[in-house]
């Protein structure tokens, strides 16, 4: 019996596996036929319109105009990315890193100089993200998206009018517990050297002790170092301040509408996800095809609609809804702009300085250590409670 | 009357212990299949209910396709394994002692061995291999032979012991009977061998079914379930994915009744 159930189960398993597989294979392949040449790109996860809720699915539109076929997959973070191309073995045609990834990777020899003949919509890049200072010849990389840093805050709980709230507000004992901060180095950092007024991507040492020492003197106050787990305790209202990207403001706002977006005068960090086709590329003129369809104000417009970054061309966003485009959390005038800096890649030293230094600020952390130490104090009672009335039992 | 109530207290508290274990164990699930219903992308804000997840996910060509890719490998891996595995288990049956036992040792190394030290040494080797020789291409192949890799040691362990249950004359005594070696083996070993055949494939189904780190190193530009979810967290992750393994829960937990059910029809008939 057990050997007769376990067999159905076997070919259950195995019939729908079949099945779903035949399903899904179905639902792909449904449009798309005769494969003549796949790219692989390499992008963000959820970092591109695919369809849901309506959108273009971009990827398809390109194999309909042009017959190239897309295998598409994705990474959760730059440093994914530079592994999976260190390792060789894998060929990815078209890639989408961040600035400092990408000047990581010009210097170490790993991009292709693009043939911006075959890019015609290149044309429609806006000036300010021509040769920043990760490309500064601007010859590896075409902008994909934008965005900057700034401070989400809840109008119920912070006092301040909007024009009064600088970086310094991270700093406020008032809000003590009400703040939370970015969990990665590189953004926490740099808002310590905006507030100090030091540049993001000095090579003295000294720039970043001093940034780490205010680091640290800020942890007491802070609530938690987290990323996207700011979406929740800004909504429950369980956290007053976070500085995070604008990309994410409509869906904060969405959420909360008390809450509110403002980007410091002092200045903050503009980081730009740019297309990029590495060495070892076999397809080169198929992904310069890709990048410059990425590029057409369409399909570039439908795209920025489903991810909600900003577009480094006007056409885009002159085609959005007015509301977005006039709005200054997505597209902040040139007077904030002009104050922004972006990340480059830095030395070895100092990348493993700033490690060292971060390790440090955070395992100032551990603010309640009685509380587990409570805990399992209660557990050995609740044990020994167990074992003293087991003794207590007749024994039979 | 003391003994009696320090009994029923304890009763009681090995109750209230079982059902916290059950707590901790069923609650991120509930947790999981409750959001997968809720109208908003939050975590832990109810706005209503919706099946709408349910229809993006399956809108998801994305996610579709990491789906097709994960069952495909594991389907075709945990039948390479079972095959394999299972012809080995003859051949580790008729050694000698210390053969067999280093044989063993050598089988149960990659259970202990920790993952992420298979996964970066099988992508050295295809890495290797691909640069030059040319094959071994890193994508849906390579995945494949990692998966078969590291289902294989519990194939052979589930099989074995079946294998040696079972009575080495009755192959003999087939033969005497008349049937060809062929057939003595599907008549008489496979059908006693096959529960521990059945339970190594389902094992090497789940087991490559949910796998991550080896997936992680050896899989090239081919994506699995498990990978295209981790590349979400960036931002929050699509409640779509709750749908997902609320569906694949389901499926499981269906399975699972199914099969109690039999089993208790089963018995039931053998006490008739």
């Amino acid at each position: 019996m057990k050997k007769k159930s376990r067999l159905v189960l076997a070919a259950v398993i195995l019939f729908l596996a079949a099945a779903s597989a035949f399903l899904a294979y179905v639902t792909i392949h449904k449009s798309s036929h005769n494969p003549v040449v796949t790219i692989n790109v390499y992008n963000w996860g959820e970092y591109i319109s695919d369809g849901t809720d309506g959108s273009l699915n971009v990827n398809e539109e390109f194999t309909r105009r042009t017959g190239i076929h897309v295998n598409y997959s994705t990474f959760s973070s730059n440093e994914a990315l530079f592994a999976k191309l260190q390792n060789g073995g894998t060929k990815y045609d078209v890639i989408i890193p961040s600035d400092y990834m990408i000047s990581k990777m010009i210097a170490l020899g790993m991009l292709q100089k693009l043939n911006f003949d075959a890019i015609p919509n290149f044309s429609y890049i806006d000036d300010s993200f021509r040769g920043l200072e990760y490309d500064p010849t601007n010859e590896y990389s075409v902008p994909y998206t934008w965005g900057t840093v700034g401070i989400f805050y809840n109008k119920k709980l912070v006092l301040e009018p909007e024009d009064k709230i600088t970086w310094d507000i991270l700093w406020d004992p008032k809000y003590a517990g009400k703040i939370l901060m970015f969990d990665n180095p590189r953004d926490a950092f740099a808002i310590s050297q905006f507030r100090l007024g030091s540049p993001l991507n000095s090579k003295n040492k000294e720039d970043w002790l001093l940034a780490a020492k205010e680091l640290k003197s800020q942890q007491p106050l802070v609530q938690a170092y987290v990323m996207d787990q700011i979406f929740d305790k800004m909504a429950n209202n369980e956290a007053a301040l976070a500085p995070y990207y604008n990309g994410d403001a409509a869906l904060l706002t969405q959420k909360n509408k008390d809450i509110g977006f403002v980007i410091p005068k002092e200045g903050t960090n503009r980081f730009v996800d740019a297309m990029c086709i590495p060495k070892n590329s076999e397809h080169f003129d198929e992904a310069l095809a890709y990048i410059n369809f990425m590029c057409d104000p369409a399909v570039a417009t439908e795209n920025i609609k489903h991810i909600g970054y900003s577009s480094p061309e006007t056409a885009v966003k002159n085609r959005l809804d007015p509301e977005v485009a006039s709005s200054k959390i997505c597209y902040p005038d040139d007077s904030t702009l002009k104050n922004t800096q972006v990340f480059t890649y830095l030395p070895d030293d100092i990348n493993s300085l700033i490690d060292s230094l971060w390790i440090n600020i955070k395992t100032g952390e551990q603010k309640d250590p009685f509380g587990l130490v409570a805990v399992l104090i209660g557990f050995i009672v609740v044990y020994l409670a167990v074992l003293f009335i087991k003794k207590r039992k007749p024994n039979p | 009357m003391l003994k009696s109530l320090v009994n029923s207290r304890f009763k009681l508290i090995s109750k209230l212990y079982m059902w916290l274990i059950f707590f901790f164990l069923y609650a991120p699930l509930v947790v999981l299949i409750v959001f997968s219903f809720n109208e908003s992308k939050s975590r832990n804000v109810w706005t209503g209910f919706s099946l709408k997840w349910y229809t993006k996910l399956f809108a998801d060509k994305e996610i579709l396709r990491a789906l097709f890719n994960t069952i495909i490998v594991a389907v075709v891996a945990s039948f390479l394994a079972t095959v394999i595995g299972t012809i080995a288990c003859f051949g580790i049956l008729k050694m000698r002692r210390w053969a067999k036992r280093s044989v063993m040792n050598v089988n149960n190394l990659p259970i202990v061995n920790p993952e992420i030290v298979t996964g970066v040494s099988l992508m050295l080797l295809f890495v290797f291999a691909y640069k030059n020789f040319g094959i071994f291409r890193p994508g849906i192949v390579t995945l494949i032979f990692a998966h078969t890799t590291f289902c294989l040691p519990y194939v052979v362990l589930s099989v074995l012991p079946k294998l040696r249950q079972i009575s080495p004359y009755l192959y003999e005594a087939a033969q005497d009977l008349g049937c060809t070696p062929a057939r003595a083996f599907f008549k008489v070993i496979l059908p006693d061998i096959f529960p521990g055949i059945v339970t190594g494939f389902i094992m090497a189904f789940t087991l490559s079914l949910d796998d991550f780190v080896i997936s992680y190193f050896t899989s090239g530009a081919t994506q699995t379930l498990p990978i295209a979810i981790y590349s979400m967290t960036r931002k929050i992750v699509s409640p779509e994915i709750n749908a997902l393994s609320t569906i694949l829960f389901a499926v499981v937990l269906l399975l699972l009744i199914a099969i109690n059910l039999r089993q208790i029809k089963d018995e039931g008939k053998n006490r008739n």
